[in-house]
């Protein structure tokens, strides 16, 4: 008898310090970070959403946004993300996971090659590793800079543009300095096709 | 994708650095915590409401009573409210979770392991992430700090049954340790750019003509307290490779070094507790020597970029976010699976055979270098009162460890301890590897099949969460036996070092003589090494042959 109201009164310590503390951790605390957030960080708090020349959130410079149809197929007069495994959705997330020697990968990243060096007119050695991978998130807005640079002919011809200015917004995109030491330098694929849609809107 | 050594090194170097200037001030400090008579008044307040007599001390099998009621009475309500998701508030429209999965995820935050056998944005709203998986994140973690804490008061105190209240040791640890730390990593997570809000966004880029809604939620104050509680669980299905869990390479290190903060601090507050700082020191050095090896060899195998899909792709590049780096990737794939953490800023899956495999043999060694919040610790001591008894046995004494005897008893216990997960493992996945109904889940061909369904058990009863996330895990008999996996690898293994913690507690001390074997130094450092490596390798060896050696050696 002893011992069941024992486990009973144990049992109701339980259930009060349990809601108590949901009260303190669950809603106090993601409360107090978000008041902290929106006074300190607003915009990253919010989603890090940036804005076109009108006004519009256009886009998170956080998250990609692939200009493609529904097939998937990315919009040649763009600069073109990697693959996703999700499609770009950002209400999903997900890596591939096929293993390092899987046929359905393996025969994936092979017809990728071949379509990355037709559209951008370069031999099949000339594609880098991320252009027909898809990341661990399939969100990742990011290419490698060899990937941004043999996309400019396509991109510069689409939009009119001079190349060598395409080329400059690429750099200016570029990781750089210790966050590029210690990661690889990067281009933000969100981000630079906002800049040459301005870019593209200036000039014409 | 190039693997950059000089990255590699100065990440690495950082990390060292920061952790040796903070382990002391927060050991301190966690020592002073558990040792304080004192009760702030709000800690006072919520004695008095939850019914905690704060004065009085439990004997060890009341304070299992207690630790085993709390973790039962959460398990039920994380998974009733799950099911009833769709009648309450912050829902997101989505309806209740199916049964298995909602039974399998109130298992995974209850016992610190957070294996997601289900898809966040798809499942749970922020009703269910934010008031019980959240704050299961913290109450877990404080869990397995509370539970060292008893071991070690059981070998300081000597001819007591007394070892602590759970009620205050958990207020402690959750209000007076965790808090204040996961709100000020929070806020600086948010200025490195992770959400904090509780909306979506829908943007439209006119010129391209995309559309999308962004999502938000209280992400930042999850993410927080997901790796500074060795926990794991993301806020989205990708978790930290995800770019609003983990937007650049500096909260990618920030984020390591926040796994790391509370287990590598541990061991000063152990050497503090005992009086004797070598003893910490000793401890701490084992676990700095197999984390720096195993993160080492990490790299090693990473940037070897086998496989024969990563060769035609030109180099590593699947499941590698582009902004991370490979790493940034290693640092963080060996960390997570060291400690009990299982966050993933990459896809294991994908990742080269070998470094799959060392994943799985970090988790293998039992989570010890440095290991979950307080759960490395006690598995560390666990060892070494095994490596003081092969000592013992060299020397033809009876062992001893800070002055208290490790008889029968004793001995009893520790074997079984460090019985109990590789016979998990194996027994689960032999079973299931058996069955075909079964191994359609995962669906990789050859040795990586198997590997992912080893990984998965692996994962399960060293409370890690990691996955290779090819398999499907959602269905009733995976749900159930990853389920029986999380909670047997997590309360066996508490049941046993409280059961120690009781017996050593109940002993006089011995003064230390000529033959005891000093358990502090060199010598019984790479006693306790040679340990925790033979131990644990041995036992799991012939089951990483069928797998990622088998992948990564044959090819």
């Amino acid at each position: 008898m002893n011992i069941i109201s024992g486990y009973l009164r144990q049992a109701g310590t339980a259930i009060r310090f349990l809601l108590l503390a949901t009260i303190v951790l669950g809603l106090l605390y993601p409360l107090a970070v978000f008041g902290a957030g929106q006074l300190a960080a607003p915009f990253q708090a919010n989603g890090s959403i940036v804005k076109d020349s009108s006004g519009q959130a256009a886009a998170s410079a956080l998250i990609a946004q692939a200009a493609a149809d529904d097939a998937g197929t990315q919009d040649p007069q763009w600069f073109h993300l990697r693959p996703s495994a999700v499609g770009w959705d950002p209400a999903t997330s997900s890596a591939s996971n096929l293993g390092p020697n899987d046929a359905k990968l393996l025969e994936t990243v092979t017809t990728n090659r071949a379509a990355v060096a037709a559209s951008e007119g370069v031999s099949p050695e000339e594609v880098p590793a991320d252009a027909v991978t898809s990341s661990g998130s399939g969100l990742d807005p990011h290419i490698s800079k060899d990937y941004a640079t043999i996309q400019v002919p396509r991109v510069a011809r689409a939009h009119g543009l001079e190349p060598q200015d395409v080329q400059e917004l690429i750099n200016k995109q570029t990781t750089s300095g210790f966050e590029a030491f210690l990661s690889q330098p990067s281009v933000n694929v969100t981000l630079l096709n906002l800049e040459i849609a301005n870019l593209a809107a200036s000039r014409n | 994708m190039v693997f950059s050594t000089a990255s590699f090194i100065t990440q690495i170097a950082v990390l060292v650095l920061v952790l040796a200037l903070l382990h002391k001030p927060l050991g301190l400090y966690m020592a002073r915590v558990f040792s304080s008579t004192k009760h702030a008044k709000a800690e006072r307040a919520l004695y008095r409401l939850a019914g905690v007599d704060s004065g009085t001390e439990q004997s060890w099998s009341v304070y299992l009573r207690s630790v085993l009621l709390f973790s039962l009475i959460s398990i039920l309500v994380i998974f009733a409210l799950q099911r009833l998701q769709a009648i309450l508030p912050g829902s997101n429209s989505l309806p209740g979770v199916d049964p298995w999965v909602a039974m399998n995820t109130a298992i995974s935050f209850v016992t610190n392991t957070n294996w997601q056998t289900y898809a966040p944005e798809a499942t749970v709203g922020i009703f269910v992430q934010m008031c019980l998986l959240a704050v299961q994140n913290f109450l877990s973690a404080a869990v397995g700090i509370v539970v060292v804490v008893a071991l070690i008061r059981g070998m300081v105190r000597t001819t007591t049954d007394r070892l602590g209240n759970f009620w205050v040791d958990l207020a402690r640890a959750s209000f007076r340790i965790l808090l204040p730390i996961a709100t000020v990593a929070a806020i600086a997570l948010v200025i490195g750019g992770v959400v904090q809000n509780f909306w979506s966004t829908e943007v439209t880029n006119t010129a391209t003509g995309a559309s999308q809604v962004i999502p938000g939620g209280p992400v930042a104050s999850q993410e927080a307290i997901k790796v500074l509680g060795t926990n794991g669980g993301g806020y989205f299905n990708a978790n930290s490779a995800h770019p609003f869990e983990n937007p650049s390479v500096f909260t990618s290190l920030f984020q390591v070094f926040l796994i790391l903060l509370i287990p590598s601090a541990l061991p000063y507050m152990y050497g503090r507790m005992v009086g004797d700082q070598r003893q910490g020191y000793t401890v701490a050095a084992v676990m700095g020597a197999l984390w720096l090896t195993s993160t080492a060899l990490m790299a090693w195998a990473v940037s070897s970029g086998q496989g024969s899909a990563t060769a035609a792709a030109g180099g590593l590049g699947e499941g590698f976010e582009q902004r991370l780096g490979p790493a940034a990737s290693s640092i963080f794939a060996a960390s997570t699976t060291l400690t009990s953490t299982g966050a993933v800023n990459v896809a294991h899956d994908s990742l080269p055979p070998l470094a799959g495999g060392i994943a799985m043999l970090n988790m293998m060694l039992g989570e010890v270098a440095p290991g979950g919040t307080g759960s490395g610790l006690y598995g560390m001591l666990v060892l070494a009162i095994i490596a003081v008894f092969i000592a013992g046995l060299m020397v033809g004494r009876t062992p001893e460890f800070l002055g208290k005897k490790i008889g029968p008893r004793e001995m009893k216990i520790a074997a079984l301890y460090i019985l109990v997960t590789p016979t998990l493992v194996l027994v689960l996945a032999g079973i299931s590897a058996l069955l075909p109904e079964v191994m359609v889940n995962a669906p990789a061909s050859g040795p990586h099949q198997f590997s992912e369904l080893l990984y998965a058990f692996t994962s399960g009863a060293n409370n890690n969460g990691s996955a290779f996330g090819g398999i499907t895990s959602s269905g009733p008999y995976l749900s159930t036996m990853l389920g029986l996996a999380m909670l047997l690898g997590r309360f066996l293994p508490i049941a046993l070092v409280l059961g120690l913690a009781g017996s050593l507690a109940r002993q006089r001390k011995i003064p230390a003589s000529s033959g005891t074997v000093p358990t502090h130094g060199p010598l019984f450092g790479s006693l306790l090494l040679g340990v925790t490596v033979i131990l644990t390798a041995l036992s799991y060896f012939p089951a990483l042959a069928l797998g990622p050696l088998a992948e990564g050696l044959i090819k």
